[in-house]
């Protein structure tokens, strides 16, 4: 077997067994640690999805994240205070059920990423990282400045909402939800990678002049894979909300967008599982430097630019080598 | 006569007040190689860039399989039926062999907007593919990383990959370029079976080849085609010998 | 509403787009010479505000202050070059843009570090304080009025610096080739570290500037950085000329916006939603200009082909 696919294996089961065994010894902090790593890591595998397979260097995605935690916090708002989103034309009630939300988040980060990729896409290198990272700042201002759901202050909701058959409250409960969801998008993101789609979208990040002598257009496969990298990060963001049964505008603050980054590079980019493991040592970074220190950004930043200038590859590519695995 | 399956019918291009093309004419016919020659900076590539979308024709326009595509994209003139192959290589280098010709064989057939079913364990992909490297003698490099290959096989790859799309005709800008004796021989060799498949627009810098090669030749000098004809008229053209092949001989 | 109150907010809009040009012109004089993405740009915007607030603090002067943003910036800007940016110059964006952000974790955590969470203050001078007559019986901010000035006076500068002096020769040549330049017998490095500190010199020069009018904290670059990047798209990446348009056109964009769309929506809303309404429409209003600019001139106004 490839040490990449040990290393992935290695990943899942160690997510696996961390929380259990912190149940099993009563630490819920830990169990809820582990909850941020996953979900910041299904942010991370949506970003990748972009930026590694077809070469995108999003700097907005917090404006998916954020859509994300905003869906669920006005759809659980609305149904903690018993009144309606909308009545006219027709009647929308807020709701507590999870799977409607997720729904919900998935297909307006979606419908946002289309919108926004199809403007961005036009353009290229450096104009393409400032566009993403000006239509995030755009939510970000419209979230402070829009009082109904809490302006700056953000929106707090009392109860986390429902999944059918589980207790969500109790975080070894939720945080089963959030691996399983992991689990399928991975899934999903391992079957794209070697699906037709992905070969084309990796040929267009390579050369787009081949792709278009092969008949294919390379803005439209950019476009469907920013959609769908911008759907699987607003489904981040409704966990991530739900998580902390809390939005506020600094979702879509654009040290989010580079945190999401940063998921993606800590682990490799262009890997499947690598934001797993860049989400994995953010936050196991952030729990150890955050004991040492108030200021641990500091040394993020100096392991960062270490990262960058002495270690492209990511912990990946420390470990299973620096060629990316195309088959 | 045979209908030609590429029309260019009267294209000119400017830029700024130099004209890189000029009224040019020009035609491919079924069964053919029409080799386009010229010194450089004549405007072939101006004419080739026209020709297989890229670029759009100030005036006149290029017809392909009875059709006027002149306002399709690179890419849709590419699902009609152009192959082509480029001057300096332009290939996934991080992708194998292999994968770059399904790349090409995927790309023709479309459907590329699946996402659950394994690309390279598709069987018909695999088999054009596979064909395709075996015509052009790179089956047993078919796992090697792309940018393992030397120059030579990668002039023989993209020919492969223009093979994959069973394309109407092909358009070969330089595909002898930096390649060896022998390697041109053995490419030449192909070529000129390949043309029954599939009529070729060939640019190319060796006179041996095109000589050997082609059927009818245009001769493209400052954005003109100054002379169209077979290879004996070509030779014996006093106007192309002064203006090109006279070059040579100096 | 008044003629004069509108006067007064289009000159808001202009002081505001001034000290959007100190920032923009140093980004996309950075980007056109040596191909850099500076997120660690606004970081030196905030190194200005603190040296001044700090000089200001020791001194009582706010000419010293002045000087020492400047100074303290173009230094932050010269170790920074050389210690970091210059390995990146080969890099692709992404890593540009990463060891970049990683640079403004460093800048804004280590000035806590150092400074504390809480906003120092800078005050204007007496003698830059009160307000000024203007034609039309308008009064306004003596202060404000001196940075427009001066902000002015800093572009026409920098025009006349990038168009007939040597050093703005080989910025120029070095936007078109580099190793022409470097053929030219230019000393490529040097003049890569001099651009970046002439770019950090400017952006900490509008910190303190602007620290004297809001408060001088940690995390005041990055709403300015972003500013820029706006700037820099709708004027064209590499271009001086861009930076200034788009400078004034997003500083008056934005600063109408606020004070216009409320307006404008009470005219058919009741007071409480029309102020919501149009303030989160202004926050959105120069968002939507870039959007509208790319849309028809992907380059941005003044950008190559």
């Amino acid at each position: 077997m490839k040490r990449e696919t040990l290393l992935n294996l290695g990943l899942m089961a160690a997510l696996l067994a961390f929380p259990l065994w912190a149940y099993q010894a009563d630490e819920p902090f830990l169990i809820t640690l582990t909850t941020r790593a996953v979900i910041f890591a299904i942010a991370g595998v949506g970003l990748n999805f972009a930026l590694g397979f077809g070469g995108l260097v999003s700097f907005g995605h917090a404006a998916f994240f954020g859509l994300g935690g905003y869906a669920m916090g006005i759809l659980a708002y609305h149904a903690q205070t018993y009144t309606p989103l909308m009545e006219a034309p027709f009647l929308i009630e807020g709701t507590k059920s999870m799977p409607v939300i997720w729904l919900v988040a998935v297909v307006i980060s979606a419908i946002t990423a289309l919108a926004v990729g199809a403007l961005s896409l036009r353009t290229t290198g450096v104009y393409f990282i400032m566009i993403t990272l000006a239509f995030a700042q755009m939510f970000y201002y419209f979230a402070n400045s829009w009082p109904t759901y809490g302006g700056e202050d953000g929106l707090s909701i009392y109860i986390r909402n429902d999944f059918p058959g589980l207790n969500t409250m109790d975080p070894i409960q939720f945080y089963m939800i959030c691996y399983v969801i992991l689990a399928l998008v991975l899934g999903f993101v391992w079957a794209a990678a070697r699906s037709p789609f992905g070969l084309m979208l990796g040929a267009a990040r390579q050369n787009e002049e081949r792709v278009q002598a092969v008949g294919q257009t390379p803005y439209r496969l950019y476009l469907v894979a920013f959609t769908i990298s911008g759907a699987i990060t607003g489904l981040a963001g409704a966990l991530f909300a739900d998580l902390n049964r809390f939005v506020s505008p600094t979702m879509f603050a654009w040290n989010m967008s580079g945190e999401i980054m940063i998921f993606v590079i800590l682990g490799g980019v262009g890997r499947v599982f690598g934001p797993v493991a860049g989400a994995a040592l953010f936050i196991l970074l952030e729990h150890m430097l955050g004991g040492l220190s108030e200021f641990w950004h500091v040394y993020l930043g100096a392991i960062l630019l270490g990262v960058v200038l002495f270690a492209r590859g990511g912990l990946y590519g420390l470990i299973a080598g620096r060629e990316v695995a195309h088959d | 006569m045979t209908k030609p399956i590429l029309d260019v019918k009267g294209i000119s291009k400017s830029f700024g007040a130099l004209k890189a093309s000029n009224n040019i004419t020009l035609d491919l016919k079924p069964g053919e190689i029409h080799a386009l020659i010229g010194p450089n900076g004549a405007g072939k590539s101006t004419l080739i860039k026209q020709i297989a979308g890229g670029l759009t024709p100030d005036e006149g326009s290029v017809w392909f399989d009875g059709q006027d595509v002149s306002a399709l994209s690179t890419a849709e003139r590419a699902q009609k039926g152009m192959g082509r192959t480029f001057q300096i290589s332009s290939l996934a280098m991080e992708y194998t062999v292999l994968q770059n010709v399904v790349l090409g064989a995927q790309g023709h057939r479309g459907d590329v907007f699946r996402f659950f079913r394994p690309v390279m364990k598709d069987k018909q992909l695999l088999a054009t593919a596979r064909d395709a490297l075996a015509q052009v003698g790179l089956e047993e490099f078919a796992n090697f990383r792309t940018s393992e290959l030397s120059h030579g096989q990668r002039r023989q790859l993209e020919v492969a990959v223009a093979l994959t799309l069973s394309p109407k005709a092909f358009l070969m800008d330089e595909p002898m370029a930096g390649l060896g004796a022998e390697g041109s021989h053995r490419l030449m060799g192909f070529l000129d079976g390949l043309r029954q498949q599939a009529p070729i627009l060939l640019v190319e810098h060796d006179m041996d080849a095109v000589f050997a090669l082609a059927d009818r030749i245009s001769v493209l000098v400052y954005g003109e085609i100054i002379a169209t004809g077979s290879v004996d008229e070509i030779r014996s053209n006093a106007q192309v010998r002064s203006a090109y092949l006279g070059e040579e001989d100096a | 509403m008044s003629i004069i109150l509108l006067i007064e907010q289009a000159l808001n809009g202009l002081q505001f787009g001034v000290m959007l040009f100190l920032m923009a012109a140093g980004l996309t004089l950075i980007f056109g010479v040596m191909g850099l993405i500076n997120l660690a740009h606004g970081s030196l915007y905030m190194v200005g505000a603190f040296a001044a607030a700090a000089t200001a603090a020791a001194t009582g002067s706010f000419l010293l202050a002045l000087v020492a943003s400047l100074v303290f910036a173009a230094f932050a800007g010269v170790i920074v070059e050389t210690v970091v940016i210059r390995r990146l110059y080969d890099r692709d964006h992404l890593d540009q843009v990463l060891a970049t952000f990683a640079l403004v974790l460093m800048f804004s955590e280590g000035t806590r570090w150092a400074f504390g969470s809480f906003p120092l203050f800078l005050d204007k001078p007496e003698w830059l304080s009160g307000t000024v007559m203007l034609p039309f019986g308008i009064e306004y901010s003596l202060y404000r009025l001196t940075i427009i000035l001066v902000g002015l006076a800093v572009a026409a500068g920098l025009f006349w610096m990038i168009a007939r002096t040597r050093i703005g020769i080989r910025i120029r040549a070095g936007e078109n080739d580099r190793e022409m330049i470097a053929a030219l017998g230019v000393n490529i490095s040097m003049l890569y570290t001099l651009v970046f500190a002439l770019g950090a010199a400017l952006a900490g020069f509008a910190g303190a500037l602007i620290g004297a009018i809001q408060s001088v904290q940690v995390g005041m670059g990055e709403p300015v950085l972003i500013l820029a990047f706006v700037v820099i798209v709708i004027g064209g990446i590499g271009s001086i000329k861009g930076a200034f348009v788009g400078a004034i056109l997003v500083g008056m964009t934005d600063t109408l916006g606020r004070q216009l769309l409320p307006m404008f929506f009470g005219l058919f809303m009741e007071p409480a939603a029309a102020t919501s309404t149009g303030a989160s429409l202004a926050s959105m209003a120069i968002y939507l200009l870039m959007a509208g600019v790319l849309l028809f001139r992907p380059k941005g106004l003044f950008g190559g082909a």
